[in-house]
């Protein structure tokens, strides 16, 4: 009876996960691993038309791109992008997140709805939107600017001004979302933490640096994380906004890839700056792991 | 600085940082019912002088834009519930039928989340065009109907389920399906609510995918046909906001209707969505 129903059970199993394991074998691992092998190879248009003419090529296509202009500014713009735009979001969203939260705040769900609304909305769409926002002679932001006293500037038209209005674009568009984590990770801090703290007469400010500030660290380190992963992949904003200008200053590593990859139809180049790009995300991860190690608090 | 001060100064701070958060949404609506060239005006209006449906109805009959919105209809709709099926059979059998390797086959698919769909998307293209489905709906839904962020989601929560429950179940003679279909079902729809929210936003909202793929512009998902055309009428503001509105109105309604149970998806799982 009993070795009966696990048999049962052990056939139910696989016929429940048959489809998933499937699709995700198929379109998911499978690709990664053709990836690679296309990496290697000299596979082109050509290719497309008959397979036949494809060469194995070795490490040439990582060689040619690691010695290319072309990756290295793909790479700095990207790294750019990351590294103004992931601490700058998640500041603002830890900022939003403590002060939405406050034992004060009235109305959180309507702030929170308010804070949370571009995350829901299209990228594509919003994108068109800055794209208005940014014009340098009837934007809202250079109205602003000038409210503020400060001269007028060419967000998309200068090479100077691109990538950070690309990254203002994306803070706005991401941070509610990092927000409610911040939100979820506040609640389970225990209430005593910072009854204790007032006790010991500590002012709201000093509560925030001393209880709430540790009391997150796993959870900054989760947020900064899928933030950095989530940014190196930064593709629709350049290609709708500045079609990677001007003068390539907005080209990052996704969009370099696609353009190798479907506009020149050069897959296996375009499969070594695809893993290359893997390999960074992947260095990225493992260097901050490595940081919240060496850091228990 | 007394507690009275304290709230009114939050309450200030909150507001301001949520006027800022909506200024280019309330001026995308705004700027879609404006006249002609209102949208170029300085300094910047919010309002429309003379409100005009004209972009919409510019939108809807000359450039056909229902044709892309159906487009995505059908495939967000179709994308959805048949991913929530797929991941929820898949999510119960990992967390409560018992068969050798389960756990290391979970583990192996969890570090597989680690890497970014894009590393895949050339040779992925390849392969559907070898199985010919480029440019069709099916190529594009195809790769979303699993997720393993959305088998984790719903493990998670199956735990939770009673072994008991399944066991006596079992004692009474029901099958396996039937088990997974009358009592885990109903059990853990609030996870699979949470899951069709996530699919339906995230799937409608998707570019690149659909943009690799399509190649027909009458196949265009509406974020594609609006990138199209934000490229060829760079002049017509109030067009293009009208545009973006219809492409986002969507998904605002869908969020606000579910809004909670997305927000309990984040927390809960606290990964992408």
């Amino acid at each position: 009876m009993r070795s009966h129903l696990e048999k049962r059970q052990r056939r139910a199993a696989w016929l429940f996960l048959a489809p998933a394991l499937t699709l995700i074998g198929v379109f998911f691992f499978l690709p990664i691993v053709i990836g690679f092998a296309l990496s290697l190879t000299d596979f082109d248009i050509y290719a497309i038309g008959s397979i036949d003419t494809v060469r194995f090529v070795g490490a040439d296509n990582y060689q040619s791109t690691l010695g290319s202009g072309e990756f290295w500014n793909a790479f700095r713009n990207t790294a750019y992008f990351v590294f103004l735009g992931g601490p700058l979001s998640v500041i603002v969203s830890l900022a939003g997140a403590i002060l939405v939260s406050g034992r004060l705040a009235r109305f959180k769900e309507i702030f929170r709805t308010l804070y949370f609304a571009p995350v829901i909305t299209t990228l594509v769409a919003v994108a068109v939107v800055w794209r208005s926002l940014y014009h340098p002679r009837y934007g809202l932001m250079n109205y602003a600017l000038a409210k503020l006293g400060i001269p007028a500037i060419d967000w998309l038209g200068d090479p100077v001004w691109a990538m950070p209005a690309i990254v203002l674009m994306a803070v706005w568009k991401t941070f509610g979302y990092n927000m409610l984590i911040f939100v979820a990770g506040l609640i389970s801090i225990p209430e005593e933490l910072y009854e204790a703290a007032e006790v010991d007469g500590a002012s709201a400010w000093q509560r925030v640096l001393h209880v709430t500030l540790p009391s997150l660290a796993p959870t900054f380190l989760f947020v900064s994380l899928i933030t950095l992963i989530g940014y190196f992949q930064v593709f629709a904003e350049p290609y709708v906004m500045t079609q990677g200008g001007p003068v390539r200053s907005t080209v990052t590593l996704m969009l370099l890839m696609y353009e190798e990859g479907f506009r020149w139809w050069r897959m296996g180049n375009a499969s070594a700056i695809a893993f290359l790009l893997f390999v960074i995300t992947l260095v990225g991860t493992m260097i901050q792991l490595k940081l919240r190690k060496a850091d228990p608090a | 600085m007394n507690k009275r001060m304290q709230t009114v100064l939050l309450h200030v701070v909150l507001t301001v940082i949520g006027l800022v958060t909506i200024a280019p949404l309330a001026w995308m609506v705004g700027a879609s019912f404006m006249p002609v060239g209102e949208a170029a005006s300085y300094p910047p209006r919010f309002i429309p002088s003379r409100p005009t449906l004209e972009h919409y109805i510019a939108l809807f009959t000359r450039l056909d834009i229902a044709r892309n919105f159906m487009n995505s209809a059908f495939i967000t709709i179709t994308a959805t519930m048949i991913s929530v099926l797929v991941n929820a059979m898949a999510g119960y059998a990992f967390a409560k039928l018992r068969f050798g390797g389960r756990d290391r086959l979970f583990k192996f698919l969890l570090a597989g989340m680690m890497i970014p769909a894009q590393v895949g998307m050339l040779p992925l293209f390849l392969l559907l065009k070898n199985l010919g489905l480029v440019n069709t709906y099916m190529g594009i839904m195809i790769p979303s109907f699993a997720s393993i962020f959305a088998i984790f989601l719903v493990r998670q929560y199956v735990l939770s389920v009673p072994d008991e429950l399944l066991d006596a179940a079992r004692m009474d003679g029901a099958g396996e399906f039937r088990i997974f279909w009358t009592i885990v079902l109903p059990i853990v729809r609030p996870i699979l609510v949470t899951l069709a929210a996530f699919t339906f936003i995230s799937t409608w909202n998707d570019f690149m995918w659909p943009l690799i793929i399509l190649s027909d512009e009458s196949k265009y998902t509406l974020p594609v046909a609006l990138a199209n055309l934000a490229g060829e009428h760079v002049q017509d503001t109030e067009l293009m906001m009208a545009g973006a509105m219809v492409t986002i109105a969507p998904v605002m309604i869908v969020f606000l209707f579910f809004q909670r149970v997305y927000y309990q998806g984040i927390m809960a799982g606290g990964v992408k969505g």
